[in-house]
């Protein structure tokens, strides 16, 4: 993070300026902006887009806005969207092949993303994209369509000011408060005063584009008022992963009833894994024109909760619900610790919220844990 | 080994069957054209991803010599779309490559020891190219045993070659078969009875193992049981693969990524999981 | 030339048995030779030998109405063949013919059985030594039954 000596304070008008000095720079600016009664990250032209004066109302299987008594850009926790629908796309058209006789050409596809500028990237948002620059960027394959839209973005983060009804970041070490991976940092000032936002700078690019802005030094009155917003965030969160080894914890309990307890709620729908800010599971589709000269190959994201995801000729290896949940947690909450060095959850609750029957991961570790400690106690 | 592959690993490289040849009823063996370069080397026991026409692109085994990268050998048997597509491409066709792709055998570890390959079915055909980099620097190893269980005498693979391998005298190789009629003057009964019959020192063995999941534990059993230590001996797994190169997540198996972590995987790293259901 | 207590103390099946029961034993014993082809015995007949290979080649077959016979087991040097003597009513469950000259022991089963029953010690030794080629045989056939190399459905 920045020096604080470094940090800034701008005002409503500077949030717009900053959209418009990115816009100017050729980026396509991506904020929060109300979609179909959520809110999402989609392209915004100004602060009038954002979600001003809104909230989220979230807990288990429950999603609801509700207005604020204020005209907040950023009161809310986070949406069922993600950044990854922008770094890796749902769909995306790898190549094309076609086909006269005996011969095959491969057509590469052109392509050239946008530079995207995201505005509103949550503290739990950075720490996903930094997993899934592991999974795409950090092995010995990279993913050239992930790297070309990685590498181009530009990060406004925003420290949160609410926690959400089923936020969990303190308890996963991933937030509330931003602390890399951005160019620049946002703490949004509401309550007291001027509507007014402190600016923190990550690198130097994201300092010259604050220079660019109507800003004044942050009197340090305000760079307390913005750390006091952010702890009092760490203070409410709405769920709480358990302080415990989680990944060793799930390896002792492959075989626990609790996994047929889950398995009788869950209805395999995959939802959890589409608004995770993390889940990288892709499948690819072939189809072929009319006039059968002409294929496609396009890869689309995949959940590991569809019965044709661990297909091997015969059948599928994890055909029973209790198997596939438990795959998409114990990948979630243990295995990814072994395969990229880190959990592959960041607590921004999501699955949590938009499960339609409220299954809650950190739930579901309490029960694990507490029968342990319950046999300890015996 | 690692080929350079271009930028992005997801583009396969347009080549075309050199020859087609049936093993067995269901299982035919192409040769390839490398595709793009004159040589696709690879280690024994990787993969390619072949990718036909419209219909899809399915991994296979290496199952020709690593000596030859300018031919790529792959057999393959006709059980699902792709593979039925594939097997059914003659020469000239065309086909796409990706790879070579995954970790293979530990050939190299493998020197100075005995070495015992366990193949159940069609797990001969990632096999063979470990045991023609042996045979190629035979004076390197110890013993050197080929057990192979076929489902049944017009099941086996390879079989000329078997013969071949059988007469020399720096190679015991011993077949069976799960069931025969009388014609068939071989042994009978499965792959695991071999074991016991094979002469090595089972304190100084490395054994490499590919078939069918349920045989591959059977065997690690009789391994074990000859006192072969768990540590030295390696399987080769099998699990939904879409890209190779442990992005799309299908091929998980616990902690690894079978595509990039395996095929060959060693049976300590894996043997919690081997036998739990549904992992 | 060995003689018949020298050989069945070599074959493995009885490898590091007391002498005494070995004296015991070997009573029950003699020597048979079968050419290739020749049955050692089949279905339905009374199951009164129990033969250990010493050399040779024996298949196990089970006639297929309809179908040449179905040969699901071989055995070699040192094995076992026949396991019906243990149990009534002693019948043959299948054939059991040599595909090569084949060299074996032959135990009189009655007798044998005779001197378990008379010596449960020696019958406990006897029991002890077939109980791992049993289970050995259970397993193989869980697995042909499996029948993993088999095309998916």
């Amino acid at each position: 993070m920045g020096k604080t000596s470094d940090a800034a304070l701008i005002t409503r008008v500077g949030v717009q300026r900053l959209i418009e000095v990115l816009t100017a720079r050729g980026y396509q600016v991506i904020g929060p902006t109300v979609r179909n009664g959520a809110i999402g990250y989609d392209a915004i032209a100004g602060i009038g887009d954002f979600p001003v004066g809104w909230t989220d109302e979230q807990d288990g299987g429950h999603y609801r806005l509700r207005r604020r008594d204020d005209a907040a850009f950023f009161g809310y926790a986070v949406g069922p969207h993600s950044w990854k629908r922008y770094l890796h796309p749902p769909r995306l058209r790898l190549w094309r092949a076609q086909r006269s006789g005996d011969e095959m050409r491969i057509i590469d596809e052109d392509d050239e993303p946008p530079r995207y500028a995201f505005i509103g990237v949550r503290a739990c948002e950075l720490n996903a994209i930094a997993i899934q620059d592991k999974v795409f960027l950090g092995g010995p394959y990279v993913d050239p369509h992930y790297r070309s839209r990685r590498e181009a973005i530009f990060t406004v983060a925003v420290n949160c000011a609410v926690a959400g009804g089923t936020c969990f970041c303190a308890s996963m070490g991933t937030g509330p408060k931003v602390e890399a991976g951005f160019d620049l940092a946002l703490t949004e000032i509401v309550h007291d005063g001027e509507h007014r936002f402190l600016v923190e700078p990550g690198t130097d690019f994201g300092a010259q584009v604050l220079a660019e802005l109507p800003y004044r030094p942050a009197p340090p009155a305000d760079i307390d008022t913005a750390r006091a917003i952010v702890e009092r965030t760490a203070q409410s969160m709405g769920r709480e992963m358990p302080a415990t080894d989680v990944p060793a914890l799930l390896r002792r309990n492959l075989e626990h009833s609790r996994w047929d307890d889950v398995a009788e709620r869950c209805l395999t729908c995959g939802n959890c894994t589409m608004v995770c800010p993390t889940c990288f599971c892709t499948s690819v589709e072939d189809e072929t024109d009319l006039s059968g000269t002409m294929a496609t190959r396009t890869r689309r994201w995949d959940s590991c909760f569809t019965m044709d995801f661990s297909y091997i000729h015969g059948g599928s290896v994890r055909s029973s619900t209790r198997a596939r949940y438990r795959q998409w947690m114990t990948h979630k909450l243990s295995t990814w610790v072994e395969q990229f060095g880190t959990s592959g959850c960041v607590g921004c609750g999501r699955c949590i919220s938009w499960c339609p029957v409220g299954i809650d991961i950190t739930e579901e570790v309490r029960v694990l844990h507490e029968d342990e400690c319950d046999g300890d106690d015996s | 080994m690692r080929l350079s592959m271009p930028s992005d690993p997801m583009r396969p490289a347009p080549t075309r069957v050199l020859t087609r040849r049936r093993e067995v009823a269901d299982t035919w063996t192409l040769e390839l054209e490398p595709g793009g370069t004159a040589e696709r080397p690879f280690a024994p026991g990787q993969f390619n991803m072949l990718y036909v026409f419209g219909v899809g692109e399915i991994p296979i085994s290496l199952s020709g010599d690593p000596a030859s990268p300018h031919r790529q050998v792959h057999t393959v048997r006709a059980v699902g779309p792709v593979s039925r597509a594939l097997a059914a491409l003659g020469p000239d066709a065309a086909v796409g490559v990706r790879g070579p792709f995954g970790q293979g055998w530990p050939v190299e570890a493998a020197a100075g020891a005995d070495v015992v390959l366990i193949a159940g079915g069609l797990g001969l055909a990632p096999l063979r190219p470990a045991l023609y980099y042996i045979l190629s620097r035979r004076a390197r190893y110890g013993r050197v045993v080929l057990l192979y269980g076929a489902r049944s005498p017009g099941d086996i693979l390879f079989r000329r070659e078997l013969e071949r391998w059988r007469r020399r005298t720096d190679l015991e190789v011993r077949v069976t078969v799960d069931h025969a009629g009388s014609d068939w003057l071989g042994r009978v009964g499965v792959a695991t009875n071999l074991v016991p019959l094979a002469s090595f020192d089972p304190g100084d063995t490395v054994a490499f193992v590919c078939g069918p999941e349920v045989m591959m534990r059977f065997a690690v059993a009789a391994l074990r049981e000859a006192g072969v230590d768990t540590a030295a001996i390696y399987l080769s797994m099998e699990r939904n693969m879409k890209c190779a190169i442990g992005h799309c997540g299908h091929c998980q198996f616990g902690p690894t990524f079978v595509c990039k972590d395996g095929p060959v995987l060693s049976f300590e790293r894996i043997r919690g999981l081997l036998s739990r259901k549904e992992i | 030339m060995k003689g018949i207590e020298q050989i069945v103390q070599e074959h493995p099946f009885f490898q590091g048995l007391d002498e005494a029961f070995c004296d015991l034993v070997c009573t029950c014993a003699r020597n048979v030779r079968f050419d290739s082809g020749e049955y050692l015995f089949q279905e339905g007949g009374v199951a009164d030998t129990l033969y250990l290979i010493r050399h040779g080649h024996v298949a196990l077959e089970i006639a297929v109405p309809g179908r040449p016979a179905v040969r699901f087991q071989t055995l070699g040097d040192d094995e076992l063949v026949g396991i019906s003597w243990l149990v009534p009513p002693y019948r043959w469950a299948y054939d059991a013919r040599a595909i090569e000259l084949t060299r074996a022991i032959a135990m009189d089963a009655g007798c044998l059985r005779g001197k378990c029953e008379s010596d449960h010690d020696l019958g406990y030794e006897v029991i002890k030594r077939l109980m791992p080629i049993l289970i050995g045989r259970l397993q193989a056939t869980r697995m042909q039954i499996l029948d993993v190399y088999g095309a998916p459905e």
